[in-house]
């Protein structure tokens, strides 16, 4: 009983959430990530259940809110009578149907011959979307106006805070079905299909079949997702179905964590959230954006969710204060690390980009200094290369405390 | 026609000729590690930018010796410190990383060389007309290229198939185990191949930098091309990446030359779709225009209904 408490749980706080953040702005990033977090959801029914690496993710997630925001056009004609809270099906159905016709070409082979064929589909559908202008509306898109369509209950869906209802509605009850998905026969046979495809054609089922079936679904949560995106923002153009788009959302769920159902959602709040505010500070946030990627590939496989769950079963068995202690001095030096990073990246980019418009002097909490003298440049690079040497001094101390943890663990 | 035929051609075996000093490192690589290297289009990328910056200090011959050298030097450390260390959680984190790299080289640029084009020139020597055939000219630089490129093919064949080094990369190819048991250091031969599959990325960085724009986008537009060739000539076949690339070339080369569309096709039928539709525009799209959505045809198609590729001999 314990484990589905969680649900009625999470409506509840997407239901109070905008009594909290009230602000336009936060309505707008809120809206956004629970667009993303389908739309991660929907890409690692491929990749982490599935085991499918896709490249083109994006084309179901856009061709949908394509024909989302034509349904919207369509829809807000003098006859019209269906309401706006029924185009995510219009988006389904895209993503289904396009899932359906790219899925039975492409799943027929697996691992990467399987990327290299999701590659070529997006490059394909990236560059019809500008042949076929009519659909695409080319380089401004197409726009419609949600509030034209027939009222339903007295709403009309012009203001931000009744579509964040709206589109938290279909969150909700898309991750609902998705995480219940996981939970069927079908579900366990996607998992044993990434893991042993070999012997799961042993006990009888069709792999093919299998990675068929997961693509369908996928396409059809990421076609919602793609309705959705075009009902909030009204516009959509040929970006959305472009490889960015497919790179982006690979990025979120792998830095989310892929192994784990939560990770997803983790990983396209934490990257909307980045998004939206390090874009204010710092022009150079897509590069924090790629090392961040890296160094998740490079030493979290597992991705944030990953990191977040090893320590659950040493929570229950309460041996989380034996790492506190390892854990609060390894940070020390990380953090000293991550500021000399920060510094030596926001300099050059100062440096390099702004200097030229603004002038080389910038300043960090009231000091003035140029970005162009030696000296900040040698305090950058020396706070990075000196977090960098006490981080390795400080790093065995966790991987001590960790192993001390599983004796206790193995022995009670 | 001749003449369209002609300098259609030589252009398409010229740019057939680039995509394979690429495809050639990136078919090394992917044979040899197992790697799908997103990032071998910015190795190209950082060729031609870093060829520009030294030939605006240093003049354009050194650049097109000291270029290529650096991006391999760029190459190997990424090898040594990046890729190893994510070789352990397997193939699919490499592809990762290679894709994240691609990403935040393609910012790195943006950051210090800015978004718009640089100016990087043919050098003076070279900017002459070579010949003149049916009254068009064609420039000497773009003979210059194809005498680089078919020099660099010549030089990789030879030591490929004469030397000792040779032997064992083509050793390692087939079986990795097995040299690693003869004594033969193979992290470092990996190394090693991905340095100088950077390096030959590089030198076509560096000489189709002027006659191309040198721009940031440069990488991501040529990159997925660069698999197409890969999986199209077949998996660890050199002599496949080789035709796959020429036909690549050719092809699209020729698609961009030819304005027809099937409007102009079926004109004579009384079948007309109206413009502004979505039938109207694919009745009126030329082949030029479809001529960046070939390759991809091609790549679907041929993992289809053939695997191995052209000349591969195992399945991707």
């Amino acid at each position: 009983m314990k484990r589905y408490a969680i649900w009625p749980l999470a409506a509840l706080v997407l239901l109070a959430l905008p009594f909290v953040f009230d602000s336009g702005t936060s309505l707008t990033k809120m809206s956004l990530m629970c667009i993303m977090a389908v739309f991660a959801l929907s890409y690692n029914m491929l990749l982490g259940q599935t085991g499918m690496l896709s490249f083109g993710h994006a084309v179901y997630y856009g061709l949908a809110g394509f024909m989302s925001i034509h349904a919207l056009q369509i829809l807000a004609g003098p006859s019209a009578s269906m309401p706006l809270i029924v185009v995510p099906i219009v988006g389904a159905v895209t993503g289904l149907l396009f899932a359906l016709i790219f899925g039975w070409v492409s799943t027929k082979r697996a691992g990467t011959a399987f990327a290299m064929i999701s590659l070529g589909l997006g490059e394909l559908v990236a560059a019809s979307s500008l042949i076929m202008r009519s659909f695409f509306g080319g380089e401004e898109g197409v726009s419609a106006d949600r509030s034209k369509l027939a009222a339903w209950l007295g709403l009309d869906f012009g203001a931000q805070i009744q579509v964040y209802y709206l589109i938290a509605a279909w969150t909700f009850f898309a991750v609902l079905a998705m995480f219940a998905i996981t939970q069927t026969p079908f579900g366990r046979m996607a998992n044993a299909v990434r893991e042993n495809p070999e012997r799961a054609e042993f006990i009888g089922y069709s792999t093919q079949m299998i990675r068929f079936i997961s693509f369908c679904l996928s396409g059809t949560f990421a076609g919602i997702a793609g309705a959705l995106a075009a009902i909030n923002f009204e516009i959509m153009n040929a970006l959305s179905v472009s490889g960015a788009q497919s790179g982006a959302v690979l990025l979120m769920t792998y830095i989310g964590g892929v192994g784990h159902f939560l990770g997803p959602i983790l990983g396209a709040m934490l990257i909307t959230a980045l998004q939206i505010s390090l874009s204010d500070y710092t022009g150079a946030w897509m590069l924090y954006f790629g090392l961040m990627f890296i160094l998740v590939v490079m030493y979290l496989p597992g991705g944030l969710a990953g990191l977040i769950m090893a320590h659950e079963p040493v929570v229950r068995a309460g041996h989380l204060q034996r790492l506190i202690p390892a854990y609060l001095l390894a940070a020390v030096p990380a953090i000293i690390c991550l500021s000399g990073a920060v510094a030596i990246v926001e300099l050059a980019h100062h440096a390099l980009v702004k200097a030229a418009t603004e002038g080389p002097q910038m300043s960090v909490i009231g000091i003035e200094f140029s970005s162009k003298a030696p000296i900040p440049w040698l305090v950058a690079i020396g706070l990075f290369v000196t977090g960098l040497l006490l981080s390795r001094m400080t790093w065995p101390r966790v991987r001590d405390a960790w192993s001390e943890v599983h004796l206790l663990m193995k022995q009670s | 026609m001749l003449e369209l035929i002609l300098f259609s051609s030589l252009n398409g075996v010229l740019y057939g000729m680039l995509l394979f000093m690429m495809a050639g490192g990136l078919t090394l690589i992917f044979s040899m590690m197992g790697v799908l290297n997103f990032a071998h289009a910015s190795f190209y990328m950082l060729g031609a930018y870093f060829g520009f910056e030294i030939a605006k200090h240093l003049g354009f011959w050194i650049g097109l010796f000291v270029a290529p050298l650096l991006v391999g030097l760029v190459g190997a450390l990424i090898e040594r410190f990046g890729l190893r260390q994510v070789h352990k959680h397997g193939h699919v984190a490499e592809l990762l990383f290679t894709f994240g790299l691609a990403f935040v080289i393609e910012e790195v640029v943006q950051m210090i060389w800015g978004k718009l084009p640089v100016d990087y020139r043919v050098p003076e020597a070279l900017d002459f007309v070579a010949f003149t055939m049916f009254g068009t000219t064609y420039p000497a630089y773009k003979v210059f290229m194809l005498s680089i490129a078919i020099g660099m093919f010549i030089a990789l064949l030879w030591v490929l198939t004469k030397t000792r080094v040779g032997l064992i990369i083509q050793a390692s190819l087939s079986h990795p185990h097995m040299v690693a048991m003869l004594g033969h250091n193979v992290p470092r031969i990996f190394m090693l191949v991905f340095g100088g599959g950077s390096v030959l990325a590089g030198l076509a960085g560096v000489i189709a930098g002027p006659a191309l724009v040198t721009q940031p986008s440069m990488a991501a537009l040529l990159g997925p091309i660069l698999f197409v060739v890969v999986v199209l000539g077949g998996l660890g076949s050199l002599t496949g990446a080789f035709a796959a690339s020429l036909l690549i070339g050719l092809v699209q080369t020729f698609a961009v030359a030819i304005n027809v569309s099937l409007s102009d096709v079926f004109a004579f039928m009384p079948f007309n779709p109206q413009v502004g539709t979505v039938l109207g525009d694919l009745w009126s799209v030329t082949v030029a225009q479809v001529a960046p959505v070939i390759p991809y045809l091609l790549l679907i198609l041929i993992l289809i209904f053939r695997p191995t590729g052209l000349m591969g001999n195992r399945e991707t």
